[in-house]
């Protein structure tokens, strides 16, 4: 047990005196989360909506007015029939139509509910997402003033969000887990075979295999402090996201951790068998590259959304492991649930392990002949 | 002496069709320096790695500090050093905790490790500067340091792999007088090398010429049976 501990401070000798090393340890993720961060939860102001009244009374123009002064939205126009919306996102620029359904006023006298539609273009799927909840906002809060001045029963205004061109909101809050893919396969994949490979150009892997240590602790104490580091990756990609982009964490986070340490062991593995391949450090780099990161954002669902790819993208996509990942982390992350319901991805994902691990065991025993 | 560390009999390694090591035969004692002389591409390094545990005969026997290469490789492994021109200390690391390394994987205990690299340092006279990192100090030092932490576990055979290569003259004289050292405290020294001078300081000498060990004696010997001035008209006479 010496001999192993003695190994992976070796290791982490040779992490924390690389300045490079630590800069795609420790300050790519922080970048990556705060790029994505600062591009995504901007800011709305002045976003310009569309206004389609059918009622046109006071209770109507009275919203409207309260929706246009609130500093977030300006009018892009007022639309006569539902045939102009269509036309309204795509020449007009407008990024959310409200929509008063017919007697609105007399609606929500009489039955104490008024329905207002919300449509947002969901192309840009997190400003529409913003500018419904802000939407919403200002219609409670009027809904409040109306109800506390009168004393009539109450009255509700029922807003209706529909998305327009991305109804499900696919790519809302899809690029936390694919940075946390894409961060994890980085550290543990690439720095790994990186390391290994290392070993190997400079000849101190042979001095290590001639040594009393085994193969096996060899390379468990060259992966041991990658498993570390990735989870306080994985930890501060969650943090970030949760304060950056206010991504929820629905479910168990003893899962999320759970899932994010398989994948983690999966990259590992991927990290191994690649050094088992790769002659050298530049080799190893470039496999890395571009055999797993590229893949890893193009074809994983993290970018572009996996449902618009040709068909035989899509095949190649469910052979992705990131992928799997990234469904599980969206399921734990958003919809909380729990492992009852991601036991299929992590199954696969340990499957994943158990064919590299066994590949790259095999490979390493035919180098040693 | 006359009690062998190493003994090799019939030794073949196959690779597909290509025989790198063709029925060796030969026995190192204890203590003895051992030059083992080839043109590149003769099959030293393969018979190296067979005898450090790295990889098994396909025929033969070989035996290291008393066990069975192919049998029991792990606990040749712990009898063994092992150095090589390529690689020899972490760069990135302090000469001490290179020392700490080694002999944490090799079982020492941290006192005799604290004991043993305080003396060897100390002898070397770099103990003022076990604090430096490795990339700093030089070629020489770095070759002398690395040879000393391989018998740091006090090891019975110590293989050396062109231990010298790119070193000045007055480094490889010191460092063959480590070399003499470490034998007179009975460490059986195997070392390769293209050095020809070198040669010369060995107990005896074999040379190996397409796989198979052509010449083995003391130098005196292999001058007098080639008729040769000194080793390097032997080995040219062997190998041409």
């Amino acid at each position: 047990m010496n001999r192993f501990w003695a190994f992976v401070k070796k290791e982490f000798y040779h992490i924390f005196r690389d300045y490079r090393t630590m800069l795609i340890l420790f300050a790519m993720p922080v970048a990556q989360v705060l790029i994505f961060g600062f591009v995504i939860s901007m800011e709305v102001k002045d976003a310009r909506i569309a206004i389609l009244d059918k009622s046109k009374d006071e209770v109507t123009r009275d919203i409207t007015g309260r929706l246009l002064s609130s500093g977030y939205f300006k009018a892009g126009g007022y639309l006569d029939s539902e045939k102009e919306i269509g036309d309204a996102f795509n020449f007009d620029r407008v990024k959310m139509v409200v929509v008063f359904e017919p007697d609105f006023s007399q609606h929500l006298n009489k039955d104490g509910h008024g329905a207002i539609q919300l449509i947002a273009d969901a192309a840009d799927a997190n400003t529409a997402r913003l500018l419904t909840t802000y939407c919403e906002g200002i219609l409670a809060g009027y809904q409040q003033e109306i109800n506390q001045s009168q004393l009539s029963a109450a009255k509700l205004l029922v807003p209706e969000v529909r998305m327009f061109y991305n109804e499900s909101l696919d790519d809302v809050f899809m690029s936390i887990p694919g940075i946390m893919a894409m961060i994890l396969l980085l550290v543990s994949a690439m720095m790994t075979s990186i390391s290994i490979t290392r070993e190997k150009e400079f000849g101190s892997m042979e001095v290590l295999l001639i040594s009393p240590l085994k193969p096996f602790q060899i390379i468990i104490g060259k992966v041991a402090p990658y498993v570390g580091l990735a989870l306080i990756n994985a930890i501060s990609i969650i943090l970030m996201g949760y304060f950056v982009f206010h991504m929820p964490v629905k479910g168990s986070v003893v899962l999320l951790l759970f899932e994010c340490l398989l994948f983690t062991i999966l990259a590992l593995s991927l990290g191994i068998f690649i050094s088992t391949i790769a002659k050298n450090q530049m080799v190893a780099m470039f496999i890395s590259m571009f055999g797993l990161m590229l893949p890893t954002i193009l074809l994983s669902g993290f970018i572009f959304p996996i449902e618009n790819m040709p068909l035989p993208l899509q095949i190649l996509s469910q052979i992705m492991p990131p992928k799997w990942f990234i469904v599980i982390v969206k399921k734990v992350m958003l919809k909380g649930v729990g492992l009852a319901y991601v036991w299929k991805e992590t199954l696969i994902i340990i499957g994943y392990i158990v064919f590299f691990v066994t590949v790259s065991v095999k490979k390493f025993k035919i180098r040693l002949e | 002496m006359n009690q062998p560390v190493i003994e090799v009999k019939n030794l073949v390694k196959r690779f597909g069709h290509f025989t790198a090591n063709d029925h060796l035969t030969f026995s190192v004692e204890k203590g003895e320096i051992f030059g083992f002389l080839g043109a590149n591409g003769a099959g030293k390094t393969t018979a190296m790695r067979i005898l450090c545990g790295l990889s098994s005969p396909t025929e033969g026997e070989a035996m290291v500090a008393g066990f069975n290469v192919k049998e029991q490789p792990e606990e040749v492994k712990r009898r063994i050093g092992y150095m090589s021109q390529k690689f020899s200390l972490f760069e990135d690391l302090t000469i001490w905790e290179n020392m700490r390394f080694y002999s944490a994987i090799y079982g020492l205990s941290a006192k005799v490790f604290k004991e043993r690299a305080t003396r060897l340092l100390r002898d070397l006279t770099l103990y003022e500067e076990r604090n430096r990192l490795v990339s700093t100090i030089s070629l020489g030092w770095k070759q002398k340091l690395a040879f000393s932490v391989a018998i740091l576990h006090e090891p019975s055979i110590v293989f050396l792999d062109e231990p010298t290569g790119g070193v000045d003259p007055i480094t490889r004289r010191q460092f063959w007088e480590m070399i003499y050292e470490a034998s007179s405290r009975g460490i059986t020294v195997f070392v390769t090398t293209h050095y020809m001078d070198e040669a010369e300081y060995c107990h005896r000498v074999s040379i190996m010429v397409d796989g198979r060990i052509d010449a083995l004696d003391t130098p005196g010997g292999l001058k007098k049976q080639f008729n040769a001035a000194n080793m390097n008209d032997v080995f040219l006479a062997l190998t041409r």
